[in-house]
């Protein structure tokens, strides 16, 4: 059996940067995931924006990392073809109260390093979202806020990691760890792996893996999110993210378009127990219906086509918590909260610093080009759309999802990836069948006969 | 690359296909009908249980059948009928982008029909909490998985919904050896209970509550029980199950006719038209599903009869009928009327009715026309009104309306 090098626990985004970062340098590295996919976890179900970093708390690790990760995965996605829209953000003020506090979330943005924030008075408000509902009183503008493709950016990263030679391992949770002298013998679901270095990537598994490793520093608490999206033809009333004054009690409820087209409302944030509760409530649902009514009426009279709930895996304290410990040649990276998309591939430079003193990162020569990812964005040509390319393949003119135009081309391809899906779900993020406002209706039992007679 | 024709048909179904049968034969030049689908047909092709043909064709027929026999009609009239074609915007006003193995082009027509169907609302749409696990249908989904792709469904099923369709997908279920342990309806009465009729009848009873919401759905990987709300006492309990339909609930497909800035109506959320069946665009008409969803499929034919009349006066170079006309307006409980607007010298309706949704049950419904205070006509009917069937008041009822009058307003008491 193989001791790697360095073992990555979790594939979500952050340990796929931390993989493909690994696995740029002469060295064996393995990403153990628990569940049958790579992005299976919080990393599919956030609210997508690439994060400025404007308002996140000054001096921490979190706000350095997210800043860095904002341009490096900006880069990576001009690269790899993630979609990116670059639609900006307008925090608006409700009340006397978060009018103040505008001039103070400014001078923040700019102890952030972000210096492009304006307030602008009600009237631009209403200029730049008409749509938006009675009673804003003024604004600030983030003009860097965009929204991207979680799932494309994961896949992207684990598909790197893979074809620069990481060996992913789905199916593979880590269950009990056996530390020898210079390896680490790590029990899975899977069968035993064995490796010189362990990253702790778990994201909601972190704090008990961590104690496999026998620590007793944090707990995950798992804060649900969940979140509204409405149809397509939704989405020119959002032009940009709407987001609102963010208090203790979080960031808070934004609107947003998403980079399928969508308008979503969202996030909650209720702390749970349950770590698998990714579920949505009666009085979740009820929250953002109403959050939806007042902060833009016309909503109301759309439909909503997804609602969904993701976990943040809280730990009580304002900043990542990334942890080296050589003696155990043992790094964690826990509490990525609620940043992590933005921040993974800036968490994987920090987490190479870190090892960089113990093992040889030096990059390695003749690295594979980043794959080039399917768009999935709607702002940019999609197979349906490009004549040249169903004349090329008439199966890229060959529509199966009729509501997101996914074309019997595109399901093959995913089905053919380096990182295939591992069920209906895992297709969908690939691809976004199934994704619209039909949810299955025309399409449903089409795609699936396809994901089977493929897989065979 | 453009491509002309006189008339285009975006939808096969059964409206699609019965307008496109009607043009052909008058239309000197193209009548193209384009089907995303692999087949023409529209939702009888799935729907595989007999009940389809009354009103147009004068037969009883199972509803592949009808499909089929539509479809050849449509064909034998000179109709082309081209498959795995999807609309998928306009480039002109009459001008559309189309999307086939074949290539990405436009076709440009005289006129357009948009016969595009309606579909239920999936669960996210109902607001139902809870997990997201495998076994959540809309009977539309059921009937392709079951009729089309054969595949096994569950063993107990819950289905959301008690309106006609409801019950085409326990005729399914039961087809694939699953048993409905329960329907739920959210109104007082069960929306097709006292009026659904099938030959023999159904040889199972199932146990419909009334005024009873599925409010969460709980599984991992399969559904394992759903949780269902008394909507009078508040009281809850839960029901085993592995799958859950949800049914009816429509909603027309009508993106299209959104992107091609038609006025549409508020009530049944399809374009607005007149009694022609024309658009608030010249050169643009519609029927079937997308007008009244929904009605059934020989009523959605019949309009795509209907409608031809229009077309050809489009084509032969009649003026578009421009604004002017007396609006339809339908107040609660009634939720929509179709068509929605009376011009002067326009042509009764399809069949000489009008169709109406009614949100409350009626056992002898009394339908009342006003116009600026003054009773244009009263019907009373012998059969009930119930949510989740369209129920029909003649023409007549309205016909008196005085062109240069406000809007007639429709009541139902
Ligand atoms: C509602 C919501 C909105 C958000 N919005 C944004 C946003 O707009 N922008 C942004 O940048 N971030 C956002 N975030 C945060 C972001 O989604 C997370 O920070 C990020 O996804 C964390 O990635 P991760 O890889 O750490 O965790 P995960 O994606 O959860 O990955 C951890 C993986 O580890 C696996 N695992 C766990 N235990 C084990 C084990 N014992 N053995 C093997 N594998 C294991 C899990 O199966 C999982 O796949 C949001 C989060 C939520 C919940
Ligand atoms: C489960 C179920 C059971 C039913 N049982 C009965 C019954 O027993 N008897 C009865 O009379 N009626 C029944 N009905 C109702 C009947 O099916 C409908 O009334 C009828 O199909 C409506 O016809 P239509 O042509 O308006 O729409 P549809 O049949 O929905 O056809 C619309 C067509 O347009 C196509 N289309 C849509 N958009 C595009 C686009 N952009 N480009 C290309 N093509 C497009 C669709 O693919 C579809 O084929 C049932 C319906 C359901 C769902």
């Amino acid at each position: 059996m193989i001791t790697y090098d360095v073992a990555v626990i979790g594939g979500g985004i952050v340990g796929s940067a931390i993989a493909r970062l690994l696995g740029g340098a002469d060295l064996s590295v393995a990403l153990l995931e628990a569940r049958g996919d790579v992005g299976d976890g919080t990393s599919k179900a956030n609210t997508a924006i690439l994060h400025t970093g404007f308002d996140a708390k000054p001096g921490t690790l979190e706000s350095r990392l997210v800043a860095r990760g904002y341009h490096l995965l900006g880069e990576y996605a001009a690269a790899t073809g993630i979609p990116v829209e670059r639609t900006g953000a307008l925090l608006v003020a409700w009340s006397q109260e978060q009018l103040d506090a505008l001039p103070g979330l400014r001078d923040k943005a700019a102890r952030n390093s972000y210096t492009a924030c304006e307030i602008v008075d009600a009237a631009e408000v209403y200029r730049r979202v008409p749509a938006l509902g009675a009673g804003a009183l003024g604004g600030l503008t983030v003009p860097g806020e965009s929204v991207i493709c979680t799932w494309t950016t994961n896949l992207a990263l684990a598909t790197d990691a893979v074809n620069r030679g990481v060996r992913l391992l789905r199916h593979h949770r880590v269950t009990a760890v056996h530390q020898d002298a210079d390896v680490t013998r790590l029990t899975t679901t899977a069968g035993e792996v064995t490796a010189r270095w362990v990253v702790n990537a778990a994201g909601l598994g972190a704090d008990r893996l961590d104690a496999l490793f026998g620590h007793d520093r944090f707990t995950v608490t798992p804060r649900r999110g969940e979140l509204l999206v409405y149809d397509k033809l939704a989405r020119p009333l959002a032009p940009c993210i709407v987001l609102p004054v963010p208090s203790s009690a979080g960031k808070g409820v934004l609107v947003s378009p998403t980079i399928y087209g969508n308008v979503m409302v969202g996030p909650t944030a209720e702390d749970l127990t349950d770590r698998t509760a990714t579920g949505t409530s009666e009085t979740g649902l009820a929250f953002l219906r109403e959050k939806a009514a007042t902060l833009m009426p016309a909503l109301t009279k759309e439909e909503v086509t997804a609602t969904y709930a993701g976990l943040r895996a809280s730990i009580g304290r304002d900043d990542y918590l990334i942890d080296l410990d050589a003696g155990q040649r043992y790094l964690l990276v826990g509490g990525i909260r609620s940043t992590g998309l933005t921040a993974g591939m800036a968490i994987a430079e920090h987490v190479a610093e870190l090892l960089g003193g113990h093992l040889d990162l030096a990059r390695r020569a003749g690295l594979p080009a980043p794959p080039r990812m399917p768009n999935l964005g709607e702002a940019f040509t999609r197979p349906y759309q490009d004549a040249a390319a169903i004349a090329a393949d008439p199966e890229y003119g060959r529509v199966v999802c009729f509501c997101e135009r996914v074309t019997r081309g595109e399901l093959r391809d995913a089905l053919a990836s380096p990182v295939p899906p591992a069920d209906l779900e895992g297709l969908r993020r690939r691809t976004r069948a199934m994704n619209g406002r039909c949810q299955g209706f025309y399409c449903g039992a089409r795609v699936r006969e396809i994901f089977e007679g493929e897989k065979e | 690359m453009t491509e002309r024709v006189r008339v285009a048909v975006i939808g096969g179904g059964p409206a699609g296909l019965t307008a496109a049968a009607a043009l052909a034969p008058s239309v000197a030049g193209d009548v193209l009908v384009l089907e995303r689908e692999t087949e023409t047909g529209g939702i009888p092709r799935h729907s595989d249980h007999p009940g389809y043909g009354m009103r147009d064709l004068r037969r009883f027929m199972s509803g592949p059948e009808y499909a089929r026999r539509l479809t050849r009609s449509a064909r034998e009239a000179g109709a082309l009928l081209e498959t795995e074609a999807m609309v998928t915007g306009w480039a002109g006003p009459r001008t559309l982008e189309v999307t086939s193995p074949r290539g990405r082009r436009l076709v440009e027509a005289d006129a357009v029909v948009l016969a595009t169907g309606a579909r239920e609302r999936p669960r996210p749409a109902r607001f139902i909490a809870g997990d997201r696990p495998d076994g959540v249908y809309t009977t539309g989904q059921l009937q392709n998985l079951v009729h089309l792709h054969h595949r096994e469904v569950g063993r107990r099923a819950v289905i959301v919904g008690a309106e006609l369709v409801s019950w085409s997908a326990v005729l399914t279920l039961h087809e694939a050896g699953c048993r409905t342990v329960l329907m739920t309806s959210e109104y007082d009465k069960p929306e097709a209970y006292t009026a659904f009729r099938v030959p023999g009848r159904l040889a199972f009873s199932v146990l419909v509550r009334a005024r009873t919401r599925v409010v969460a759905i709980h599984g991992k990987g399969r559904v394992t029980s759903v949780d269902i709300e008394n909507l009078d006492t508040g009281q809850r309990h839960r029901v085993p199950c592995d799958t859950v339909i949800t049914t009816g609930d429509w909603i027309p497909d009508h993106e299209l006719a959104r992107s091609g800035g038609l006025d549409l109506d508020e009530g049944t959320r399809g374009p607005r038209v007149d009694t022609s069946l024309a658009t608030s665009v010249p050169g643009v008409f519609a029927a079937g599903n997308l007008l009244h969803p929904v009605d059934t499929a020989d009523v959605a034919a019949l309009d795509g009869r209907h409608v031809a009349a229009a077309v050809l006066g489009h084509l032969a170079g009649e003026p578009a009928p421009g604004g002017g006309g007396v609006p339809l307006v339908a107040e609660a409980p009634l939720r929509w009327v179709a068509p929605q607007l009376v011009r002067p010298g326009g042509p009764p309706p399809s069949r000489g009715k009008l169709l109406l949704w009614s949100d409350a049950f009626r056992t002898l419904p009394r339908v009342t026309a006003t116009q600026d205070g003054r009773v244009l006509g009263r019907t009373r009917l012998p059969w009930p009104a119930a949510p989740g069937r369209v129920f029909r008041v003649p023409f007549s009822l309205v016909a008196g309306a005085d062109p240069a009058g406000g809007p007639v307003r429709l009541t139902l008491a």
